[in-house]
């Protein structure tokens, strides 16, 4: 895989993750090529896309979708699983997520990716395995002072998109 | 659960989005960021030393900042602190930071190195992780230099956790990605290889990556890992959807180590012990069986997995290409698919049935689909379905279904999508010349898709309709009477005008014995067009009225007064006011036999390879970069001959490739002034030659056809394209090529480089003072070349310079007595080539100026990629490179014994796969390779016949562009 990228139904990119290097400037030009083309796809239109010399596959989850670039070797539709898998992980780790658990914890979804995913392959596809290495991580972490917490008066009240889970539909 | 609260809130980085998140402008936004970013900064700068706590914040907004695609130029440092906190949390932040914004600051480099060091020998696993997770994400040059010595052994060391055997494997991958001359398995090999069979699962699924990659690079060294990959496999197959646990997914047992390994034996032919090749054959049956049974689930998870398994299954099965039985199975399975509710499964096996359409056993199971993707061309909702649907059915195009395929694309070009004319309008144009039985019928095709998507039709359809109706006298008056026809339609395209013109003013003589098209009549139909139509089109009707007066004499008279017209004599664009002033004096005082002699009928085209087919080779080709694709052009140009550009544009081209701000626009700007690229302007195109032979010889080439034969024969001069550029110095002194004083190539810079062609390392040159040893290694269209340089005597070299005839890095100014320097060269084959790049060396030695030039080792063979194959394909592929200049030979004397092992080596040197038991002679060699450049691949079969009583060899180069064959050819005989 060549890289990874979440972005909202608005095309606000939310998470993105390269394993080939490439200069910020080239970055943001993909990721605006590719928002713009994805997002003017049809619902029931096919999940994978010619694009330059890769293939794109991508799956809306209600307000994001996910989007990877893969090379002309790689499977379609394992990779539609790895995207699957890892909604199923953030799934887990923060109880029916939703956008906004993205947006507010973007280093969570970093780092539970880096478990999953390395240099663009699968490291650990087993849930338990995965999550096992979160939580202890977490673990590891100092006592958190409640105080530090985010107070759900923090959240902008009238996003509904972002707040519903990326299973519910 | 609260939504926002998992792990360690920080709560001024959720206060600080929400911010962010309210902002009503982008104004606002940035007037938020700076106003936080000035806050951080007098943080990082105040007097008070922060937390750890604060600094994770910090840098955590930072980063947050950056991913909203805002600059950050500072926090560098407090993120590579937070890497020495022995906080997990503010570990992990620090590696993030450091991973998604690094920075090439060496001092940096250096902390963080250290930091990533400390913790790999700390023995705490999940501090291993974290540093392996950030040396994969990183994955510089500069990591690869610290640690890919290192992380081998920690893979493979028997007190390695799971977990942190899983990170190393993929941090290796990335790092052999990114620098594979770093990354040395060697003494590994057989270990990594075992961790195929580990208990682990997961371990397994992340070591069979990194096999995979490194089995592409040297199969040889990890042949074995075939049979374990089968016997693991086989055991995922044959398991109950329980046994694997938690790497069952939605009832399939672990669906992406099973594709993983599907994939790694795709590295490989068909395993030979009979023993391991009946079991993946079974694997294979099962997969395909299972396909067949009823789901486990209704999920679509189930079924994305299984059917994973199932593509990648076929993919193995067409690699093989060797199990008619599995691949008509394969075929009738994607042919259940074609019909399947689920789009994405109707693409996948559109896509995967083009694939097995060239295999020969299942060409024939794949055209009984045809009615199936003609009604998926017609009726698919989504555009890249149809566009899967168009590539097969031109794969699955031959004599029997041609008229069908192409009367169905035609068709579909009036609907279709505009992103995918050009394209279709090839593959039209391609199909009706590949499978034209009466030419007629190509001919109305043509003529239709210019009818019908004339914008799309590009310079190469038209000139290639009109090269087959020159070349055969049978069309050409079919061809004038259909486009006299086709003009008469009120609107028609200009592409219909070019071919009109052009061929009425061939052989409009053929029709005009019918009084509906007697010449007055086509002058007349043509000259109601000129007026609507571009320069170039004009000028070609100009070309085509002057012939007009020589086929017919009774036009003479209306046409002269055209011609000497104000709107064209006086033209305000030279070119046509040029033709029109020429024109009009040639007809007034040459006299008849000089007219037609001038005027005569175009000779026939040589045959070449069809444009149109170069043309969507390039098309389909890997993504093309703008220097690449103008360099296509020009050796297009004249190559094709046939299709090339117009006649200034040679000129034109130069100058803007001079002005092309790319970082290699110097590159092709030298090539000009390279001594290499004398080259004749290859722009010799037929039609404009013929016609418009611009610029400063314009008259004389109008009056004299021979000026046009002589273009078409000019053999094609290949310019040095070979890109070589230095790492990563974007800024150096401009490449001195045309700097005075380089001295000419040795006498035996061509001898020097012979030695190289069938071998990479050596010493190059050697005199009394100086010797020059390279290594060199490549992969695909890449290469990289270390040269060193020695200093045999005692005394110091001054003023040490190289200059390549492209752009090098400086090397070391002095050369202490006794002692070496490096030189790295990056290099990358544009598109092939015949001269190698020029050398030069300078240097002061006591007082004389040394200067010699070298040519460069770099050979075309270099970038072969060798190719298996068995005897029948080698031989139909042979045939099937049976044009004349597709092939090269040469009949010379042994320079060197015959014997059959060094001749082996050396045929292995060069790069190709030397295939066994394929020629009935056993004496003879045949070899087969693909050239990767980046702008195209070039196949080659190679035939290397030994006489050893007369010690006399045979060799036949065969490959798809002439200029290869001959190359190959001229390098190789040099060998033996």
């Amino acid at each position: 895989m060549q890289f990874m990228l979440l972005f909202s139904r608005q095309g606000k990119l939310r998470l993105q993750k390269w394993y080939v290097p490439l200069c910020d400037k080239e970055k943001r030009r993909i990721g605006r090529e590719l928002v713009q083309t994805i997002l003017a796809r049809k619902a029931k239109m096919c999940s994978f896309l010619e694009w330059r010399d890769l293939k794109v596959v991508y799956k809306r989850y209600a307000s994001l979708y996910f989007c990877c670039a893969i090379e002309e070797q790689d499977n379609e539709l394992i990779t539609l699983e790895i995207i699957h898998r890892y909604v199923e992980l953030l799934d887990k780790y923060f109880g029916s997520v939703c956008e906004l658990d993205i947006i507010f914890n973007f280093e969570k979804a970093y780092f539970i990716l880096d478990e999953f995913l390395l240099g663009g392959e699968a490291q650990e596809t087993s849930k338990k395995s995965v999550l096992k290495a979160i939580e202890q991580a977490d673990q590891l972490q100092e006592n958190i002072d409640f105080q530090m917490r985010l107070f759900p008066g923090v959240l902008v009240p009238n996003m509904a998109s972002e707040s519903s889970g990326l299973f519910q539909n | 659960m609260p939504a926002v609260s998992k792990g360690d809130g920080m709560r001024g980085l959720a206060v600080f989005i929400s911010d962010i998140r309210n902002c009503k402008s982008k104004e606002a936004e940035i007037k938020r960021i700076n106003k936080e970013l000035a806050n951080i900064r007098s943080k990082f700068k105040g007097d008070k030393a922060l937390d750890g706590y604060s600094k994770k914040k910090y840098v955590c907004k930072l980063l947050f900042i950056f991913l909203l695609g805002h600059d950050i130029d500072f926090g560098h440092m407090e993120a590579v602190n937070l890497l020495s906190s022995n906080k997990y949390t503010e570990k992990q932040i620090g590696y993030l930071f450091i991973s998604v914004l690094v920075n090439s600051n060496s001092e940096l480099i250096r902390l963080i190195n250290n930091a990533i060091k400390n913790d790999l020998s700390s023995r705490n696993p999940t501090f291993m992780c974290l540093a392996l997770h950030c040396i994969a994400n990183v994955g510089s040059r500069e990591m690869a230099e610290a640690f890919a010595g290192e992380i081998p052994r920690i893979l493979v060391a028997g007190d390695t956790m799971d977990s942190v055997k899983q990170s190393a494997a993929l941090c290796l991958l990335r790092l052999y990605k990114t620098s594979p001359d770093l990354v040395l398995m060697g003494e590994w090999t057989s270990r990594v290889v075992h961790l195929l069979n580990d208990q682990h699962m997961g371990v397994v699924t992340a070591a069979i990556s990194l096999i995979t990659c490194l089995s592409q690079k040297n199969p040889d060294e990890f042949k074995t890992c075939v049979s374990l990959a089968v016997s693991r496999l086989s055991r995922i197959v044959s398991s109950a959807s329980t046994d694997l646990q938690d790497y069952t997914y939605y009832f399939v047992p672990a669906p992406w180590l099973s594709c993983k390994l599907l994939r790694l034996l795709q590295c490989y032919p068909p395993p030979e012990d009979g023993a391991v090749k009946g079991r993946l054959v079974e694997c294979l049956e099962t997969i395909l069986n299972k396909a067949q049974e009823p789901p486990k689930s209704k999920k679509v998870q189930h079924s994305n997995a299984k059917n994973a398994i199932l593509f990648e299954a076929i993919s193995l099965i067409i690699h093989y290409d060797s199990e008619p039985n599995l691949l008509v199975r394969a075929c009738n399975q994607l042919g259940q698919f074609l019909q399947h509710r689920e789009t994405n499964l109707r693409y996948l096996a559109l896509e995967s049935m083009c694939t097995l359409a060239s295999s020969e056993f299942s060409h024939e199971a794949v055209k009984t689909h045809i009615e199936t993707v003609i009604n998926a061309l017609k009726t698919e909702r989504d555009v890249s379905v149809r566009q899967r649907a168009a590539d097969l059915l031109y794969a699955m195009c031959d004599r029997s279904n041609a008229k069908q395929i192409v009367a169905e694309m035609l068709s579909y070009l009036e609907t279709a999508d505009y992103s995918i004319r050009e394209e279709m309008v090839l593959k039209v144009a391609i199909l009706a010349e590949k499978y034209a039985v009466d030419y007629s019928w190509y001919v109305d095709t043509i003529l239709n898709l210019i009818r019908i998507a004339g914008d799309y039709v590009s310079e190469e359809v038209w000139y290639r309709v009109i090269q087959i109706v020159i070349n055969r006298d049978d069309v050409q008056g079919y061809a004038a009477k259909t486009v006299f026809e086709a003009l008469q339609a009120p609107a028609c395209h200009e592409n219909m005008v070019k071919v009109g013109g052009y061929i009425l003013g061939e052989f409009g003589n053929l029709i005009a014995g019918d009084p509906r098209s007697s010449p007055l009549v086509q002058f007349n139909l043509l000259h109601s067009k000129f007026h609507l139509c571009s320069v170039p089109t004009r000028a070609l009707l100009l070309s085509a009225y002057i012939k007009f007066i020589n086929l017919f004499p009774e036009t003479k008279a209306t046409i002269q007064e055209v011609l000497r017209s104000d709107s064209q004599i006086r033209n305000s664009d030279v070119e046509l006011q040029q033709r029109a002033v020429e024109y009009l004096k040639l007809s007034s005082i040459a006299s008849t036999d000089v007219l037609a002699t001038v005027l005569e009928e175009m000779p026939p085209f040589p045959e070449r390879e069809s444009s149109i087919l170069a043309k969507l080779k390039k098309k389909k080709g890997p993504g093309a970069v703008p220097v690449s694709e103008l360099d296509d052009g020009k050796r297009e140009g004249g190559e094709l001959n046939g299709g090339g550009d117009r006649g200034p544009d040679s000129s034109a081209m130069a100058a803007s490739n001079a002005s092309t701000p790319s970082p290699s626009a110097d590159l092709l700007g030298l090539r000009s002034a390279a001594p290499v690229s004398a080259a004749p302007p290859s722009a010799g195109s037929l039609l404009v030659d013929v016609f418009s032979e611009s610029g400063s010889g314009a008259p004389s080439a109008a009056v004299n056809d021979d000026g046009f034969l002589r273009d078409l024969e000019q053999p094609t001069e290949t310019s040095d394209t070979l890109l070589v550029e230095a790492p990563g110095d974007s800024d150096s002194a401009p490449p001195s090529v045309a700097s005075e004083d380089l001295a000419p190539p040795l006498p035996e810079a061509d001898e020097l480089l012979n030695k190289f062609v069938c071998k990479n390392n050596g010493v190059l040159y050697e005199n009394q003072l100086l010797q020059i040893g390279i290594k060199s290694e490549y992969r695909q269209n890449l290469g990289r070349m270390y040269l060193f340089y020695g200093n045999k005597t005692s005394v110091q070299f001054a003023s040490f310079s190289t200059t390549l005839n492209v752009q090098t890095k400086p090397v070391e100014p002095l050369v202490e007595g006794g002692a070496q320097v490096q030189q790295v060269l990056n290099i990358e084959c544009i598109t092939d080539f015949s001269e190698a790049p020029l050398l030069n060396i300078k240097f002061r030695y006591g007082g004389a100026l040394q200067n010699l030039t070298l040519k460069l080792p770099v050979t075309i063979n270099k970038f072969f990629q060798p190719t298996e194959m068995a005897s029948h394909d080698f031989f139909q592929r042979w045939k099937q490179l049976s044009q004349p200049q597709q092939e090269a030979q040469k009949i010379f004397k042994a320079n060197h014994g015959m014997d059959t092992e060094v001749l082996k080596a050396k045929l292995l040197g060069l790069g190709t796969a030397l295939l066994e038991n394929v020629d009935p002679n056993p004496e003879n060699y045949v070899c087969a390779g693909v050239i990767q450049t980046k702008s195209q691949q070039v196949g080659c079969l190679l035939r290397l016949e030994p006489n050893a009583q007369a010690q006399m060899y045979r060799l036949t180069l065969r490959s798809s562009k002439d200029t290869v064959s001959k190359r190959l050819c001229d390098l190789l005989a040099e060998q033996f």
